[in-house]
């Protein structure tokens, strides 16, 4: 197998080049607030970046500036401080690092965040919701919800043309429209539609690059690690949406795996067990969290997260850009309940990844922050059992909340997971032998 | 227009009753009767329903059209969770969540209460997982009702009007009555006259609050949520104005506002309690049954109707934003419409919306300098002997101040 110790340059490139673009981006972010200028606060799961980029809105992502704080290990101090204010230890972890770094006017540790200027969000969680309403009233940010109805009962997904998702895309159409309004009105500046197609364009490539990536890594050995290199690409994926800058560096990325594929070249360590994962990473220790499983030889293949954090774009749908908005509205509307389907009817995808990435493991990590993820765990990884007794590890903790983190039980649930797995193993070989 | 058709079914489901235990006796006999029916966690009424061959259609909380089921002559069936262990359901869910889940579908798991299809609602992020989850479990449709998040689009009433003809197309096919525009409007009509008993009775509890105690007012709402609508209006018809004729004396009590009852019910114990500290004049107890403030107009599109009531005529919850309704200033009408001295700002352990808008509340009421009390509280909470303690602290504060 080839290392990265004797790859060449362009081996490792997607993640230089991604480090490079975020902290970019958080300078820009930076020069915005000390200039006294407001960003459009966005989220994940639908930021609607085609129409903000459009207007040029710098963008940030409240989500990732709390994990941010989580992976520089000081969450906490938020969280303290959001909880002094008022709010219950059982909420929104992201919320309330949000809070903290709102009550500390920005102050943040990767920049100084701006104050919001617009908020646009999707249901595709409810407590965005709730959370865009803590601006409204802190600052009187104008608010904006894009709502996206989603798939009403597992297995029963309407496609264009059918009476139902054409209900559902005309709403979404109107809600765009009225966005579009209210970003004229915000920035004094008039909706520019070939702007907005060269937008569309960029945001096509980033989306058909990424489907392309995840679909790459069912090489074996796999090619990048879902959970650690995922996250970096992830954050390109978000913040750079419907950018040149964005858009070439996934063709980057993509002409880097599809080099790591053609010559074998997986990831950093042996690759024993293929792993998926499915919830939401363990920033508090996010990178510990890796080792205890990469100190088995277990790699994450794939994950729920890459699906729903990247809003859906895993699908890689492209935009038409000779019908833009109603284009747009049914992108949007396919991408997000595809981002809300992998998280609350998250089997089929897990079925998905099943199939197509041989794997040997799912690793459900429920975080006490995110309901959203996790209400459906338990019960969905029964039925996943029951269904393709593929092996399985439920594990719990946080995102943010390094209280509810308890490493060595995990380690201790980890190390038993992996017996586990090499226990079946022998007995396969014996199987075979006997 | 008059509603004059009716399908067989739902003629069948007008006539029939299945609590008759309050009937033909003294008033404090029949509230007694309903506090029992309320606080059974085996929903015998809808068994009973169920043994007159009829169909039952669960919605999870807060709010659902159900004239839309009604009209198929299925039982609209309030899913509120139970006063009971959830056995079975536990291993289906991780920590973290709040109980009315657990206890919702713990319902199902054991048959306790059978239906032939179930409706939950995007309301937090926890519920929209719920229909997935019991989808899972069960061999009938569990659906979300997508009800709009964006009530401030100049989409939403034709969004929901699409929506509600959606659900209507699912109750057609699962109840196998197909409805006309004229049965809708029966089922509003009959509708229409539960809101204005519910109207009633919510006026009893503001102007003469001494007259029903906190914990009988509960029983009558809840009781909508369990049996025929029409039987329901009988009750309340028969029951509200002996409330109104009853000589008891106004008692030296602080009038408080009970907010956070939205989706997961406080335990019966707690609102009895409640009731002997203060008088609670105004609440947020399964708004989803009131949710619909006025009447529904019956002329024009029926399903139209129920969206443009549910978009423009409706109350509020921590659960709906809507740019015309701050919930802040929503808790403040109420207040100041109750003419309360002090409000109770609860959640339900574990329930996000709720805990985020008492936030909010607590400031806006600082900010005011009004009196309020927090507290959490969880469904199947048997003690209250602490809570009640430091409840009657505070109306004494408030008495003697």
């Amino acid at each position: 197998m080839t290392t990265l110790t004797d790859t060449p340059e362009i081996v490792g490139r997607g993640n230089r080049e991604g480090a490079d673009l975020f902290r970019d981006w958080f300078t820009d972010l930076n020069e915005t607030a000390k200039s006294g200028n407001t960003a459009a606060y966005v989220f994940v799961m639908g930021s609607i970046n085609e129409i903000l980029k459009t207007f040029d809105f710098p963008v940030t992502f409240p989500e990732i500036n709390s994990l941010q704080t989580a992976v520089r290990r000081v969450a906490h101090e938020y969280l303290e401080e959001a909880e002094d204010y008022g709010y219950s230890p059982d909420i929104c972890g992201y919320v309330k690092a949000d809070v903290g770094t709102q009550l500390r006017g920005g102050e943040h540790p990767m920049a100084q965040i701006p104050k919001p200027g617009l908020t646009v969000l999707t249901n595709a969680c409810n407590t965005y919701i709730k959370w865009a309403e803590i601006w409204e009233r802190m600052y009187g940010t104008p608010m904006f919800t894009i709502d996206i109805p989603g798939t009403r009962q597992e297995g029963l997904i309407t496609l264009p043309g059918e009476h139902d998702f054409e209900g559902d895309r005309t709403y979404v159409e109107t809600q765009l429209k009225e966005l579009i309004t209210l970003c004229e009105e915000v920035s004094g500046t008039k909706f520019d539609i070939d702007k907005f197609r060269e937008v569309l364009g960029y945001a096509n490539t980033m989306s058909a690059s990424w489907e392309r990536i995840l679909d790459l890594n069912a090489a074996r050995p796999s090619l990048f690690n879902a959970l650690t290199d995922g996250t970096i690409y992830l954050g390109v994926a978000n913040g750079l949406r419907g950018t040149r800058e964005g858009a070439e560096y996934f063709e980057r990325l993509v002409e880097e795996m599809e080099y790591k594929a053609a010559n074998g070249i997986g990831q950093a360590i042996e690759e024993r067990y293929r792993l998926v994962f499915v919830g939401v990473p363990c920033y508090p220790i996010f990178r510990r969290f890796n080792e205890l499983f990469t100190d088995w030889g277990g790699t994450f293949v794939n994950s729920t997260y890459l699906w729903f954090a990247s809003g859906g774009t895993n699908r890689g749908f492209q935009y038409d850009l000779d019908n833009p908005l109603t284009s747009l509205a049914e992108g949007i509307l396919i991408n997000v309940r595809d981002a809300m389907d992998s998280m609350f009817h998250q089997n089929r995808a897990i079925a998905d990844m099943a199939e197509n990435f041989d794997i040997d493991g799912i690793i459900y990590h429920p975080i006490k922050s995110c309901r959203t993820v996790s209400t459906g765990l338990a019960d969905g990884r029964k039925h996943m059992t029951e269904q393709f007794g593929i092996p399985s590890l439920f594990i719990e903790s946080d995102m943010m909340d390094r209280r509810v983190v308890s490493e060595a039980q995990m380690k201790n649930r980890i190390d038993a997971f992996f017996e586990g797995l090499a226990s079946r193993e022998r007995q396969a070989l014996a199987g075979q032998k006997g | 227009m008059t509603p004059t058709t009716m399908t067989p079914a739902a003629t069948t489901l007008a006539a029939t009753r299945v609590f008759p235990e309050w009937r033909d006796k003294p008033l404090d006999d029949a509230l007694g009767e309903c506090r029992d029916m309320v606080e059974s966690a085996e929903f015998e009424t809808v068994q009973r329903w169920r043994d007159q061959g009829g169909k039952v259609a669960g919605h999870f909380q807060v709010y659902f059209p159900e004239e839309i089921i009604h009209a198929t002559g299925m039982l609209p069936f309030k899913v509120r969770g139970a006063p009971l262990e959830p056995t079975r359901s536990d291993s289906h869910f991780g920590s973290y969540l709040c109980s009315i889940l657990k206890t919702s579908l713990e319902l199902a798991l054991t048959n306790t209460v059978e239906m032939e299809m179930f409706v939950s609602h995007p309301i937090c992020d926890a519920a929209r997982n719920l229909a997935a989850i019991w989808g899972r479990n069960t061999d009938y449709p569990a659906q979300i009702l997508y009800l709009p998040q964006n009530p401030n689009s100049a989409g939403s009433v034709d969004y929901l009007t699409h929506e509600y003809d959606r659900v209507k197309r699912l109750a057609e096919e699962v109840s196998g009555v197909t409805i006309t525009d004229d049965d809708l409007r029966a089922s509003i009509v009959v509708f229409n006259e539960n809101r204005r008993l519910l109207r009633e009775l919510y006026d009893i509890k503001r102007t003469t609050p001494w007259l029903v105690a906190a914990e009988d007012a509960y029983a009558l709402v809840a009781l909508a949520g369990m049996i025929p609508r029409e039987e329901h209006n009988e009750l309340l018809a028969t029951l509200l104005p002996q409330i109104k004729e009853r000589s008891l004396k106004k008692e030296d009590r602080i009038r408080v506002v009970f907010e956070g009852g939205f989706c997961e019910q406080p335990p019966f114990d707690l609102i009895r309690m409640l009731g002997r500290t203060c008088y609670v004049v105004d609440d947020d107890l399964l708004i989803g049954l009131r949710y619909i403030t006025e009447d529904v107009p019956i002329e024009g599109d029926p399903l139209r109707q129920l969206a443009e009531s549910y978009i423009d005529r409706s109350s509020y919850s921590p659960v709906q934003h809507d740019l015309r309704k701050p919930k802040e200033d929503m808790l403040k009408a109420r207040i100041a419409g109750a003419q309360a001295d002090a409000a109770i700002l609860a959640a339900a352990k574990m329930c996000e919306p709720g805990l985020e808008e008492q936030v909010t509340y607590t400031h806006t009421l600082d900010e005011d300098e009004f009196a309020y009390f927090v507290s959490e509280f969880e469904e199947t909470m048997s003690s209250f002997d602490q809570l009640e303690l430091q409840l009657e602290t505070f109306a004494e504060n408030l008495l003697f101040a």
